[in-house]
Formats: C-alpha cells, sequence, structure tokens
C-alpha cells in the first residue's frame, strides 16, 4: 500500500514519538485488516472452483454418503466421472460443437469489425456518431426479444436443430463490443503512419494491410478474446434452438446432463463443469491484461 | 464505452473534420463499404426481430394451433398481457430482482475496485481471481453454486453445520426466499468482477495528487472517499451501474439453470415468462407483445446511461 505508507511518513515528521508509534500501530491494524479482506476476496472467487474439482473427483458412493460424511477433502482421487462424460454422456461433440461455433463467431466478428472498426475511426462518413450510437444501442438489446422470431426465421429456413446459424445469433453478442474496441483502438493509432504510406503512393487498402494492420494486431487479439468468451458463454440460444443431443453446444449438455438422467450425478456434471472451465481459465491467465484493457474500452456485457 | 474514452474521441474531431473535407468521394464510398457489414449483420440481429414482434404482437400467431391462419388481433395481446397476474409478478420481481442485485453488486464491486487500485503484493493474483468468474460461462458458474448450496453434497450446508450456525439442512432450492439467496449469491459471483474492472479504469484516473491534498488537509480516509474519490468516480460508476441493470434486468440464464423459474413461479422474471412464452407455448403473439415491452424497457435504461455519459462529457 504505497499511498497509505506515504501518507504515514508525512503525518510522522508532524507528530510526536509517542504518536507516531500509535499511528504506525494502526497503520499495521489496517494492514492486516486489508490484506484479510484480500484473503476472502481470494477465498470466494476461488473455493467453488476447488468444490467443484473435489466433486468431480468423487465416484457416485461417495456423492450418495454426502459431505458430512466425506469431509472437505476427497478421500481418495477418482477420474470415473471424467471418464463417463465421455463414454456414457457423449461430452465430446459438445465440445467440439462449441469450439466451431465460438470460432466461427470470433472469426466473423474480427473481420466485420475491424473493417468497421477502422472506417469509424479514420474514413470520411457522414453519420459516424449515428452508427456508433446505434452499434452501441444494438449491444443492449434484450437477447430474449431475438428468440421468438429467430425461432420462426430458422424454422422457416429449415435450419433449426443446427449450431450454424447460432453463429449469427452470437454477432449481437460479439460485435458491438468488438467493433467500439477496434474503432477506439484504431483512433489511437498515429494518423502519420498512414499518411506517409498514402503520401508514397499506396492505396487505402495498402496503407490499411501493410501499414495499419500490423499495428492494430494487438487490439484485434484482445477483441478475439473477448469475442470468443462471449460466443462460447452463450446458453439463452442453444436452449432456444438446438433439440437433439448431438448438436448441443457444451453449455447446453451440461445442462441437459442434470435434466436427462433419473439420477442426478453431480460428479459427472462438474467434472464437464472443470473440462469447459479449463478453457477460459487459461484464456484468463494468460491474457489478463488485454482483457481489463479490452473490458475498459469497449465494456459491453 | 467509457466516459474516458468518449472524451478522447471529441478530442480527436476537429483532425476528422479537416481530413473528412480533404476525403475523396471514391475514399467515402470505401468508408460506407467498410462499415456496412456491421450495420447489416446487427439490423439482421436486432431490428428484424423487433420488427418481426411488432407484427406478431398484433396478430394470432400460435404454432400449436396446427395450419391455423394469423389473424389480426388488434392489441389483444397487450391487454392480455397488461391484465395478466402473471406478467405483472414476473414484472415486480425483476424490478426487485434488480434493483436488490445492482444495489449489493455495487458496494462490494466499489470495494474490490479500491482494493485493487492500492499496490501490494498479490495484487495481479487477486485480479485474475476475479477475472476467471467473470469469464466462465453462466452456465457454470450457476451449476457451481448448485452444487454448493446442494444439501447432500454443497459446502454451504456443510459450513452452516460445521459453525453450528442457523441454515444448515435447508433445502435452498426449495424455499422462495432461499432460492432467491442462492440466485444473488450466484449472479453476484460471476457480475461483481466485471464492475470491479470497470470501477478501477475509473479510479486510476484519479490523479495520485487528489488523494495526497486530502490528506495534509487532514481529511479522514472516509472524508476522502466522498468527497473525493466518489465524484471523480462518477462516470465510471453510472456506465458499470447501467450495463448491470439492463443485464440483472434481461436476467435468464442463472434463472433457468438454478431453479427453471421455481419453487412454482416463485423466481420467474419476464425474460424467463418471455422465453416460456416462445418456446414452451410457441405463442409468438402473445410472447411477442411481452417482447416488445422488454425492448422499450431495455431502451428505457439505456436511453438514462446514454444521457448520463452525455453529462459527463459535455
Amino acid at each position: 500500500m504505497a499511498g497509505e505508507a506515504a501518507g504515514t511518513s508525512i503525518g510522522a515528521r508532524r507528530t510526536t514519538g509517542r504518536r507516531r508509534r500509535a499511528r504506525s500501530g494502526a497503520a499495521r491494524w489496517r494492514q492486516i485488516g486489508f490484506y484479510l479482506l484480500v484473503l476472502i476476496a481470494l477465498a470466494v472467487s476461488l473455493f467453488p472452483f476447488y468444490w467443484i474439482i473435489r466433486t468431480s473427483l468423487a465416484t457416485n458412493a461417495e456423492i450418495a454418503q454426502g459431505v458430512e460424511a466425506t469431509g472437505l477433502l476427497p478421500s481418495h482421487l477418482s477420474f470415473s466421472a471424467y471418464v463417463d462424460d465421455f463414454t456414457q454422456q457423449h461430452f465430446l461433440t459438445p465440445l467440439i460443437n462449441s469450439a466451431i461455433v465460438a470460432l466461427a463467431a470470433t472469426a466473423v466478428t474480427i473481420v466485420v469489425a475491424t473493417m468497421a472498426g477502422y472506417a469509424l475511426a479514420r474514413m470520411p462518413i457522414r453519420g459516424t456518431s449515428a452508427i456508433l450510437g446505434f452499434i452501441l444501442v444494438a449491444g443492449f438489446f434484450p437477447v430474449l426479444a431475438m428468440v421468438g422470431p429467430l425461432f420462426l426465421l430458422f424454422k422457416e429456413l429449415n435450419v433449426l436443430d443446427s449450431i450454424y446459424p447460432l453463429i449469427l445469433a452470437y454477432l449481437v453478442y460479439t460485435l458491438p463490443i468488438a467493433t467500439w474496441l477496434l474503432r477506439n483502438f484504431f483512433s489511437q493509432i498515429p494518423r502519420e503512419l498512414e499518411e506517409a504510406a498514402l503520401v508514397d503512393g499506396a492505396t487505402r487498402i495498402q496503407a490499411l494491410r501493410k501499414v495499419v494492420v500490423p499495428v492494430a494486431i494487438p487490439g484485434v487479439f484482445t477483441a478475439a478474446i473477448l469475442a470468443f468468451i462471449l460466443a462460447w458463454n452463450d446458453f439463452a440460444f442453444a436452449v432456444s434452438f438446438l433439440e437433439t443431443p448431438a448438436h448441443f453446444t457444451a453449455p447446453l449438455a451440461i445442462v441437459n446432463f442434470g435434466q436427462s438422467n433419473f439420477q442426478v450425478f453431480y460428479n459427472r456434471i462438474d467434472a464437464a463443469v472443470v473440462i469447459i472451465t479449463i478453457p477460459i481459465a487459461l484464456l484468463v491467465l494468460v491474457a489478463q491484461r488485454r482483457i481489463v484493457t479490452g473490458l475498459t474500452a469497449g465494456s459491453f456485457r | 464505452m467509457s466516459a474516458h474514452a468518449a472524451s478522447t474521441a471529441r478530442a480527436q474531431r476537429p483532425v476528422r473534420r479537416r481530413d473528412g473535407h480533404g476525403g475523396s468521394a471514391a475514399d467515402r464510398r470505401l468508408g460506407y463499404a467498410l462499415v456496412a457489414p456491421v450495420v447489416v449483420l446487427l439490423l439482421a440481429v436486432t431490428a428484424y426481430p423487433l420488427i418481426y414482434n411488432v407484427w406478431n404482437s398484433f396478430h394470432r400467431v400460435n404454432l400449436s394451433e396446427a395450419g391455423a391462419a394469423q389473424p389480426f388481433v388488434g392489441v389483444e395481446n397487450y391487454s392480455r398481457m397488461f391484465g395478466s397476474s402473471v406478467w405483472v409478478s414476473a414484472l415486480e420481481r425483476t424490478v426487485a430482482f434488480t434493483a436488490v442485485s445492482v444495489v449489493l453488486e455495487m458496494i462490494v464491486a466499489v470495494v474490490l475496485a479500491l482494493m485493487l487500485n492500492h499496490r501490494f503484493r498479490g495484487r495481479g493474483l487477486l485480479r485474475a481471481a476475479i477475472l476467471i468468474p467473470w469469464a466462465v460461462p453462466t452456465v457454470v458458474s450457476a451449476t457451481l453454486w448448485k452444487t454448493m448450496f446442494d444439501p447432500r453434497t454443497g459446502f454451504v450446508d456443510y459450513m452452516l453445520g460445521g459453525l453450528h450456525l442457523p441454515g444448515a439442512h435447508t433445502t435452498w432450492l426449495a424455499g422462495v426466499w432461499t432460492s432467491w439467496a442462492a440466485i444473488l449469491i450466484a449472479d453476484a459471483w460471476k457480475n461483481v468482477p466485471f464492475m470491479a474492472i470497470i470501477l478501477l479504469a475509473g479510479l486510476q484516473v484519479i490523479p495520485g495528487e487528489v488523494y495526497e491534498a486530502a490528506r495534509i488537509d487532514g481529511a479522514t480516509a472516509w472524508q476522502a472517499f466522498r468527497r473525493m474519490t466518489l465524484p471523480l468516480l462518477k462516470p465510471a460508476l453510472a456506465v458499470a451501474l447501467i450495463f448491470r441493470t439492463l443485464q440483472a434486468f434481461l436476467v435468464f440464464d442463472v434463472i433457468y439453470i438454478m431453479t427453471g423459474g421455481g419453487p412454482g413461479v416463485s423466481t420467474e422474471t419476464l425474460a424467463f415468462l418471455n422465453w416460456q412464452k416462445f418456446l414452451v407455448d410457441t405463442d409468438f403473439g402473445y410472447g411477442g407483445a411481452i417482447s416488445v415491452m422488454l425492448v422499450v424497457m431495455a431502451l428505457a435504461i439505456s436511453a438514462v446511461y446514454v444521457r448520463l455519459l452525455r453529462q459527463e462529457t459535455a
């Protein structure tokens, strides 16, 4: 706590020795209190993850006995729930479905949002602020209000119960934040870079491809990470449009585990939860700074 | 986007105007071509459903009536909605949930953001630790808290029982208030981090001298927070508040997964009711009316947001 320390030293210079001791005592207590709060925050954030990992490693018999018989630690580590997820619940298919849809939505988002973000930051377009306003409002559009009409549309087109129409629906999650983020990013790239290329006889497109895009790569990367997370996390569209378990996305499959079985296998459900959390947790650990910047620069959802 | 970003955009406007003056017609055409896809795609997923909903809401559109025509019914769906005690109580629940969750989450988020604004050992760890709950699917957060609250395999009952506290051996998701408590906790666990990150960004633009000046003036920590930090944090607070208000108002996933609207209908929110009308009753006329009202209310909330931001940057 740098601020705290500086404050104490200013105070210490002015006060007598006795008060100084009292003050540093208080400061120490304050520091202990602060770290206590940090510990609580860490525990609340992370302990539930420990709990699902613990539950996922328990056998059906242990689950049936209840937590009071088994305690905080798993009595032994059983990976049978993970094996069951793939052999009996066929969880691999929904995982692949989710990966396809999320990656496709991310790809479309990046291409479309990079073009628009650049144009909105740099090109002489009339109505720029109106377009930006519309994109902002689109990001606020209630997803559940889209579900009915899109259901009818997909039914009409005979594409209900397929994962591919989800790619279109997911754009409502990903495009607004990605476009705003990239537009803000392009605004910060020095104009001179591009103008130099234009003076050298490059066309707009060439200048964009050779000069601007390389500089914009970090922004594009940030937008891609956020888009992937938002698409990977969808539940509302999947539960509305998909019917056949083989077409489910991973989140929908997990919810279905709990409902389709006569007996609820918490270890299987939690093993699947652990599996779909791993890529997201890795992404957060690797790209923490980017995610924070992206959220604050384009903050949506 | 944050108020900070809005003000940078404002600062750049003169530059753009100069450039726009020199922009050729070809440049302008290219500009429109580059923006067109995002506008078309977003219109397809927002304006199209909205118009379709408006049309449906004035007709009888029910897929369970096989082969039926879709007759014009005037405002029948709307009068049915406003006269429906189911809709009214879903609205009341939604408003109550929004108010309680947003206020509680805001308080926790302010504390977290103030903590993260200090430089201390473990700051990176704490930031990563709170980002993971934000980044995981709602299916994960809801399922995880369902496990935590389960009377047999859950931690909550185990802990309460171990500490001899009341509440042990509660079937949380069987009672109305205990269900809401579980939903609130699951929702806060996932959404507080987002608010904290936005608020942290707001705190980081406040120059350190502001705090130094307050300290030299002999202000207590609370006075410094109220008189200095809070006013300067207002733009970030506005952004975080309105984002969360909208999200909470449209809450669906966590309810569907944790309680399915139950026990009975006691945790049914507007978005959940809307989903049921569409996909359980296949009543797209009545569902359309509910959707149209949902959009109107969401737009009203976001209009407040845009106005607040404009005031801040003016």
